[in-house]
């Protein structure tokens, strides 16, 4: 197993675009004054001619993109998940989606890890706004490894797609050597038939301490990293509905249309078992630092192994 | 304004500069650089210009103020803190967990804070609804607004300022902190906003420009501001980013990160030298 890269996925993804533009002139970026931190400017300092910073203007800048994307383009639209998904929803919506144009949007600083800023920068919203949109593919990588890949995809796929990034540095767990990734296909980490959690992003490799843990329990549980939540792997999860009986959702997100409701949408319509959503429940965040906050909404390994602990206990 | 008028709104304006800087060093996180910009404003907005109750600050008709470039709260928190609304310490806990004073105004939770921003082009316009409200309610209190010059590149201030002519709010100042300086870098290099008067004049503003670190300055345009009937007033304010601090003044990489304990005591220092040095002419 390669070394353990500790970084934000933000930067893998900056550093994925440039690898990625050697090979493809199409590629273009576009940022709203947030460059140095969604970290487009690693691909800006490479290829300034292919770089154009629209300012403070999120909404606009999503209308350019489809406008350089109906003209053959590739076009990656960033900013914080607040703004490009939020705060240009609609313009995704009618302008992107509708036409179905080829814009990758990227949203940096998702979830309750953004920290410090507090709840006007904390987007626990971006999933469930761009699952909406018909046609749009929403992957949301779990670290350096799966950021690199998902990225290669996302450019590879024709459409829009969402992509989230996460301004916390984190640990790989992924072995590059064998990893594979496959657009709208899970990833069993662990095999168990206990229970299964199902996790995507930041907190996977949170669920996977917790399931390693609760091994020495005595307890066998079956983890699946969900990196693409749209299309999202119908298969893996009825299969883990069958042969388990019980499901643990766990995101860094609100439970309101994340991760949770797509793997509720999966079973309820094919094999209900209970669910469990583990995430932020209908509430705003708060300014903190982000580990601290993690530990607070219970997206930790030790609150995600209580919950566990808990939906085991009731089989 | 006399002199000793002056010096003490000065010696206010440092304080409220330290506290942007024991916010930001204990949070580890924040903007220092349009903090310090807009600090002279603000000051002079809560101890000169609106009238506000530290005591009861849902006061009906008090005056209104918003920050629209919200992130620029550090200074803002310290001189609602030097007017008496919370005590000084809570700058030490900014941007901790479970603080009151949040990353980005709250006005659920912090007193005095009148509009809840972060988000840059919305306060502005929430600004206007308060304007309208008060013409509705034919009440003569003023709003007052802060816009960033980075800020004016939201579409959503343009749709602001189309509307607060049309409906003729002269209750309503806007100011925009001009220090040249976004995140990406000067403001003229990512998207160019001038010419910001011409562009606010035709809109149907009457415009202003000053220092926006001149006390003369800002109480003339305030002033002036209020006699003008039928229109809003835009006060474009040149500024420097980091002003009070000199290693962080005009530098772009002082946008949004907390100082380390040496350049926190070297600004410390600095600001205690200004604050001494006013208050030894006092
Ligand atoms: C809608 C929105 N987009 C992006 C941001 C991120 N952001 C925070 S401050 C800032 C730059 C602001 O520059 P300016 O308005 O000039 O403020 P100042 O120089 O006074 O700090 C940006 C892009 C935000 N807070 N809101
Ligand atoms: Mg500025």
């Amino acid at each position: 197993m390669a070394d353990v890269v500790t970084k934000a996925t933000r930067e893998s993804f900056g550093e994925a675009l440039c690898e990625l533009a050697k090979e493809n002139d199409k590629i273009v970026v576009l940022d709203a004054d947030l460059a140095g931190a969604t970290k487009t400017s690693i691909f800006q300092k490479a290829y300034p001619d292919r770089f154009f910073d629209c300012g403070i203007a999120e909404g606009n800048m999503m209308c350019i993109a489809a406008g350089l994307a109906s003209c053959g383009k590739t076009p990656v639209a960033a900013s914080f998940a607040m703004f490009s998904t939020g705060r240009a929803y609609e313009q995704i919506r009618n302008s992107i989606g509708y036409p179905g144009l080829n814009v990758k949007i990227a949203g940096s600083h998702a979830g309750i890890s953004t920290g410090e800023d507090g709840a006007t920068h904390q987007c626990l919203e971006d999933v469930a706004l761009m699952r909406t949109i018909p046609g749009m593919t929403v992957l949301c990588p779990a670290d350096h490894y799966e950021m690199m890949a998902a990225t290669k995809a996302a450019i590879e796929h024709e459409g829009p797609v969402y992509i989230r990034l996460g301004r916390l540095a984190i640990d790989s767990f992924n072995d590059p050597d064998t990893y594979e990734f496959e657009l709208g296909k899970g990833i069993t980490l662990h095999e168990g038939n206990d229970i299964t959690v199902v996790a995507t992003g930041l907190v996977v490799n949170e669920a996977r301490k917790a399931v390693e843990a609760l091994e020495a329990e005595g307890m066998n549980v079956r983890l699946i990293n969900i990196h693409t939540i749209k299309p999202i792997d119908r298969e893996i999860i009825i299969k883990a509905a069958q042969e388990t009986g019980r499901i643990i959702t766990v995101e860094e997100h609100n439970v309101i249309g994340g991760l949770g409701d797509a793997v509720c949408d999966v079973v309820t319509s094919e094999c209900p078992v209970p669910v469990r959503k583990v995430g932020v429940y209908d509430r705003y965040g708060y300014s903190g630092p982000a580990w601290e906050l993690l530990e607070k909404f219970g997206l930790t390994a030790t609150g995600i192994a209580q919950v566990i602990r808990e939906e085991i206990a009731k089989k | 304004m006399n002199n000793s008028e002056k010096r003490q709104l000065r010696v206010l304006a440092a304080k409220a500069r330290l506290g942007a800087i024991i916010g930001t060093f204990n949070a580890k996180s924040g903007h220092p650089g349009g903090s310090l910009s807009a600090a002279d404003i603000m000051t002079y907005l809560y101890f000169k210009e609106m009238n506000v109750d530290p005591q009861n600050p849902q006061m009906a008709d008090r005056d209104r103020f918003v920050l629209s470039k919200g992130h620029c709260c550090p200074s803002l928190y310290a001189v609602l803190a030097l007017k008496g609304f919370f005590d000084w310490d809570e700058l030490t806990k900014l941007r901790h967990v479970g603080a009151m004073l949040q990353g980005h105004p709250d006005m659920k939770g912090t007193p005095g804070i009148d509009m809840s921003t972060g988000s840059l082009g919305q306060g502005v316009s929430a600004a206007c609804g308060m304007a309208l409200a008060a013409k509705y309610d034919k009440k003569d209190y003023r709003v007052y607004a802060i816009l960033g010059d980075g800020e004016c590149e939201e579409g959503q201030v343009w749709e602001s300022a189309m509307f607060a002519a049309h409906n003729k709010l002269d209750n309503l100042t806007v100011i925009v902190d001009q220090n040249g300086l976004q995140i990406d870098g000067p403001v003229a290099e990512v998207c160019g906003i001038e010419p910001l008067d011409k562009k606010f004049e035709s809109f149907g503003f009457n415009v202003i420009k000053i220092d926006g670190h001149s006390f003369d300055d800002i109480e003339a345009a305030f002033e002036k501001a209020k006699t003008v009937k039928g229109q809003p007033t835009a006060i474009l304010a040149k500024t420097v980013k980091g002003k009070g601090v000199s290693f962080m003044e005009n530098q772009v990489d002082w946008h949004g990160k907390g100082p380390n304990k040496e350049e926190y005591e070297k600004a410390c220092a600095e600001l205690q030298a200004t604050i001494a040095e006013l208050e030894g002419e006092c």
